[in-house]
């Protein structure tokens, strides 16, 4: 089999799963109305799978930063951190991180993904560790591989799992990093963060935690998991992303180690890619001062996930284990995955559908997004239409 | 690492391997590619992993999988982290 037709072999894959060729990947979005509304084909659709957690897509504050920066600075910085990529936004931005999580340095970084792939394999390298939950992010996976570091994998926020990996690493433990993250994208559920941090002491690893999902979303300020537990002095390095509860594109790394200065000399995907736009950088540093005040917002946000994530458990729905802005539908197939995606956007419903590999052992699952703009009445349609549809995956 | 934990490390493959690719253990040998014979994916490969590594109290890395087809290989992987622990 040669290189196309080893492609033309998947792609036969993917349409045995979709067969009619439905757009459930990629869907065009046409128009976007508002936090929680847009077009798609000639639907009027509920937004119920964006990663918008505080709804702050269209903040006047934010589009007004971003529009300023556009006029003064223009529209890209062409060009590198390492080179003429690091404007005064740049800098700002990578301090009001640090003060934010009270740390001593931060590194802003061109994406999420990035983030995670400059942090990782900045830290780590061939000869060294990385221990990682099982159900860890791509971008984790990416940057453990890109590193050259042995990657051991222990079960999904099973503790005595990862104790028994730990142990058996011997003397190497001195040189593992151990990542998890503070809210997981696939089921919404949470990392036991004192019991990995007592771990991490106790064989003296270094430990990364990817609050990318949890950034807004948890904690008085909203700085994540370390914040609602409690354990922000502990955690070595946060990593997190703009792309979810600050509605823009990028990433950062804060923490207290001095050495984290030398990830930008050291880290390719930092060094060798362009570094954001001026108007991302604006829109993001006007979004994290909203996300900080913005307690108001978290206590929607969780009354909106608490609605949506009672009623669909009462409805008889399996759902990941923890109430929170990740709510997924746990089904058997992906036909029935499909099908239950393909009926709720019958009924004017965005949801994200998610197939093997990329959900966790061979499930398939109908994942919603809430948000902090959603309507009490939103959420009520939402699960009503679930309610109404469950017959179509009832076992 | 003797002969017989060489054996003993391919019956407890093909045990799993059987039970994962819903095929009998007969069928399964040392040659027997995971992929193109037994239609192992990645998401079987890497629970098998955990598997082994719980059997023989063992670390594979995962990027140690990278080159790994058949049976035999995987086997060999195993023997060879288990001498060296």
């Amino acid at each position: 089999m040669n290189l196309l037709e080893k492609l033309d072999a998947a792609a036969a894959a993917r349409k045995s799963l979709l067969p009619d060729g439905v757009g459930a990947f990629g869907i065009p979005i046409e128009e976007v109305y508002s936090a929680t509304e847009a077009r798609i084909g000639d639907r009027r659709v509920l937004l119920l799978g964006t990663n918008n957690y505080l709804g702050l897509t269209f903040a006047p504050e934010c589009i007004q930063a971003a529009h300023e920066a556009l006029d003064k600075e223009g529209t890209g910085t062409t060009g590198s951190r390492m080179a003429n990529g690091s404007y005064f936004g740049h800098r700002a931005l990578e301090r009001e991180f640090a003060d934010f999580y009270q740390c001593s340095g931060g590194i802003v970084f061109t994406t999420g993904y990035q983030a995670n792939l400059g942090t990782i394999s900045g830290l780590v390298g061939p000869g060294d560790t990385v221990l990682i939950d099982g159900d860890s992010h791509a971008s984790i996976y990416d940057g453990c591989i890109l590193s050259g570091a042995d990657i051991v994998r222990f079960r999904h926020n099973d503790v005595a799992d990862m104790e028994k990996r730990l142990r058996r690493l011997g003397e190497r433990v001195e040189t593992t990093l151990i990542i998890a993250e503070g809210i997981y994208s696939m089921l919404g559920d949470q990392a036991p963060l004192a019991e990995i941090i007592e771990l991490k002491n106790k064989y003296r690893c270094i430990l990364l935690l990817d609050e990318a999902h949890s950034l807004g979303v948890l904690g008085e300020t909203g700085q994540g998991l370390v914040e609602k537990t409690g354990l922000l002095k502990a955690v070595d390095f946060i990593t997190g992303t703009f792309s979810k509860s600050l509605c823009s594109i990028g990433g950062f790394c804060v923490s207290n180690h001095p050495q984290l200065e030398q990830l930008r000399y050291v880290s390719h995907p930092y060094i060798f890619t362009a570094s954001p736009s001026p108007a991302t950088i604006a829109s993001t540093r006007a979004a994290l001062e909203l996300l900080r005040k913005g307690s108001h917002l978290r206590t929607q946000l969780w009354k909106n996930c608490t609605q949506l994530y009672t009623q669909l458990k009462e409805t008889g729905y399996q759902l990941g284990p923890d109430p929170g802005p990740v709510i997924a539908a746990i089904l058997d197939t992906p036909q029935q995955a499909l099908l239950m995606w393909r009926s709720l956007l019958e009924h004017n419903i965005y949801v994200n559908l998610i197939l093997p590999p990329a959900a966790p052992e061979g499930k398939s699952l109908v994942r919603c997004s809430v948000n902090a703009a959603h309507t009490p009445e939103q959420i009520k349609y939402v699960g009503d239409t679930f309610a109404k549809l469950y017959n179509l995956v009832k076992s | 690492m003797s002969e017989t934990d060489y054996d003993q490390i391919v019956q407890l493959l093909c045990d799993r391997l059987a039970d994962l690719s819903k095929t009998s253990e007969e069928s399964i040998s040392p040659e027997t590619n995971l992929i193109t014979q037994l239609s192992i994916d990645s998401i079987k490969l890497l629970g098998l992993i955990m598997e082994i590594e719980d059997a023989f109290d063992i670390s594979i890395p995962i990027n140690a999988l990278t080159d790994i087809q058949t049976v035999h290989e995987l086997a060999e992987l195993v023997h060879k982290i288990k001498s060296a622990s």
